[in-house]
C-alpha cells in the first residue's frame, strides 16, 4: 500500500536578535505542533535559531517566474528611485 | 551527505520539447543562473535530478544503519554522544534532500516507497558491514571524506534547492570526518591490537570507498549531459584522484598502510592507484553485497513499525481540524 502523504510546512528561523526570520527549508508533519518540534530537530541542531515560524506550504501564494518581466517592470524603469540618480556638487561632500 | 556517482543522466530528449525554451534554459545554465522549482526545465533534467537527489537522500537514511550498529557499544560516553549526533545529522541530511527532491514534483512518500520497493538505489558503500569499532573511525575519515569531495562541487549545482541543501550538509559534514579521524588517531596511538584493528578496517574499506566515486570516466556514458547541465562539475576520476591525493598523507600520519602495493607517486605529486575491481562494484549495486538484504530488511521493518505513528498523528490532526470547524460553526 502506498504511504499516505503528510502535509508540507515551510520553516523560517530568526538566527539572532534583531534579524528577520529567514526561510531555511521545509518539512512534513501532520500538525503545527509536530511541525514546530520537527523544525527544531531538523534545522536548529547547532543553535541556529532563537525563534521558529512554520507556515503550511499550501498557504503560500507565489509570483510566477515566467511572468517576472511583467511583474517587476514597474521598478526596472524607475532609476530615479535610486540615490545615485541625483547629482550633488562635490563641494557639498557626502550626503 | 553520501552521494554516489552512480546517477546517470537521462538521455537528452529536447528534440521533443520546445526548442526555443530548451535553448533559453541552456543559456541560463551557461550564464551560471540557478534553476528554481517553478522555472521551465527539460523533462530529462527534472528526471535526472529527481533520481540523483532522492538516491542521495536514501543514502543518508540507509547510512544511519552501519553506524547505528555501534551506538550502544561505543567505547566511551564522549564517543557515544558524538556518534549519536552524527547519526542524527545523517537523518537531517536525508530530510533536507527529500525536501529538495520534492520541489521537482514527486512526494517524499513516493520516493521512500520506491526505495522500499527496491526500485531506487542508495550508495553501495552502506552494503558493507561495520565489524569493529575501528570501522566507525574509518567511515568518518574515508566515507565522509569521499562524500565531502563529491558534495562540495554540488553546492554550485545548477538546481537551486539541491545546491542550498548541499551547503547546509557540507557545513555539518566536517565534524563527521574529524570525529572519524580522531578515532583513528586514538587507535593508532594505542596498543598493537588497536593499531591492527585500525589497519584491518582500512584494508576492508579502502577499495569500496574508491568505488563511491562511480565508474571510471571512460565507461560512464551519461555524464556529458549532467556536465552540460552543470549538475556535475568534476568527473568521477577527477574527484577520485583528489580524494586519494588528500588521503595518502593522512594514512601516513597514522602509520597505516594503504592496501594497494602497486600505488606510486608520479612526478606531479599525484598518487596513482591500481586498477579497481569493478566486478565487485557491479555485484554490490546488483544487490549482492555483504549487507544489501539486511539494509533493505531494516528499512522496511522501521517503516512498517512506524505506520501506527503516522496513522495516529494523522487521526489526531483530523480530529483537531474537525473540532475547530465545529467550534467555528457554533
Amino acid at each position: 500500500m502506498a504511504t499516505p502523504n503528510t502535509p508540507l510546512w515551510e520553516v523560517f528561523i530568526r538566527s539572532r536578535n534583531g534579524l528577520a526570520h529567514k526561510h531555511v527549508g521545509s518539512l512534513h508533519a501532520s500538525d503545527a505542533t509536530m511541525a514546530l518540534q520537527a523544525a527544531r530537530d531538523i534545522y536548529t541542531r547547532r543553535g541556529e535559531g532563537l525563534s521558529i515560524w512554520i507556515v503550511p506550504s499550501a498557504a503560500i501564494t507565489a509570483s510566477d517566474p515566467a511572468e517576472k518581466g511583467m511583474m517587476f517592470e514597474p521598478a526596472e524603469s524607475k532609476i530615479y528611485r535610486h540615490p545615485t540618480f541625483y547629482e550633488v556638487p562635490e563641494e557639498v561632500g557626502h550626503m | 551527505m553520501y552521494t554516489q556517482a552512480l546517477n546517470t543522466a537521462e538521455t537528452d530528449d529536447r528534440g521533443l520539447e520546445d526548442a526555443g525554451k530548451a535553448a533559453q534554459f541552456q543559456a541560463r545554465i551557461d550564464a551560471e543562473e540557478r534553476i528554481e522549482p517553478n522555472d521551465w526545465m527539460p523533462a530529462a533534467y527534472r528526471k535526472t535530478l529527481t533520481r540523483q537527489i532522492s538516491q542521495h537522500a536514501h543514502s543518508e537514511i540507509v547510512g544511519m544503519l552501519p553506524e547505528g550498529n555501534w551506538i550502544t557499544r561505543a567505547p566511551t560516553l564522549r564517543r557515544k554522544a558524538a556518534l549519536l549526533a552524527k547519526v542524527q545529522d545523517e537523518c537531517g541530511h536525508g530530510l533536507y534532500l527529500y525536501a529538495a527532491a520534492e520541489t521537482l514534483g514527486s512526494s517524499r512518500e513516493e520516493l521512500v516507497d520506491a526505495m522500499l520497493a527496491g526500485k531506487a538505489k542508495y550508495s553501495s558503500i552502506f552494503n558493507y558491514p561495520t565489524l569493529t569499532w575501528a570501522d566507525i573511525g574509518t567511515i568518518g575519515w574515508l566515507v565522509d571524506g569521499a562524500a565531502i569531495m563529491n558534495q562540495i562541487p554540488l553546492c554550485r549545482c545548477s538546481y537551486g534547492p539541491y545546491a542550498r541543501a548541499m551547503i547546509r550538509v557540507c557545513k555539518e559534514e566536517s565534524f563527521h570526518q574529524r570525529q572519524g579521524y580522531e578515532i583513528m588517531v586514538t587507535l593508532c596511538r594505542g596498543s598493537d591490537e588497536q593499531k591492527a584493528m585500525a589497519q584491518d578496517a582500512l584494508n576492508r574499506w579502502w577499495w569500496p570507498v574508491l568505488m563511491m566515486f562511480g565508474p571510471p570516466d571512460a565507461t560512464s556514458q551519461h555524464s556529458d549531459t549532467s556536465t552540460k547541465w552543470k549538475i556535475k562539475r568534476f568527473s568521477n576520476d577527477e574527484l577520485r584522484q583528489k580524494f586519494v591525493d588528500a588521503t595518502v598523507p593522512q594514512a601516513q600520519y597514522l602509520g597505516l598502510t594503504i592496501p594497494d602495493p602497486g600505488m606510486t607517486q608520479d612526478a606531479a605529486g599525484h598518487w596513482r592507484y591500481s586498477e579497481i575491481d569493478w566486478t565487485e562494484f557491479k555485484q554490490v549495486l546488483a544487490g549482492n553485497g555483504p549487507c544489501n538484504r539486511d539494509r533493505m530488511a531494516a528499512r522496511r521493518k522501521a517503516h512498517d513499525e512506524g505506520a501506527w505513528v503516522r496513522e495516529a498523528a494523522a487521526a489526531y490532526a483530523a480530529k483537531r481540524a474537525q473540532r475547530q470547524t465545529a467550534q467555528a460553526a457554533e
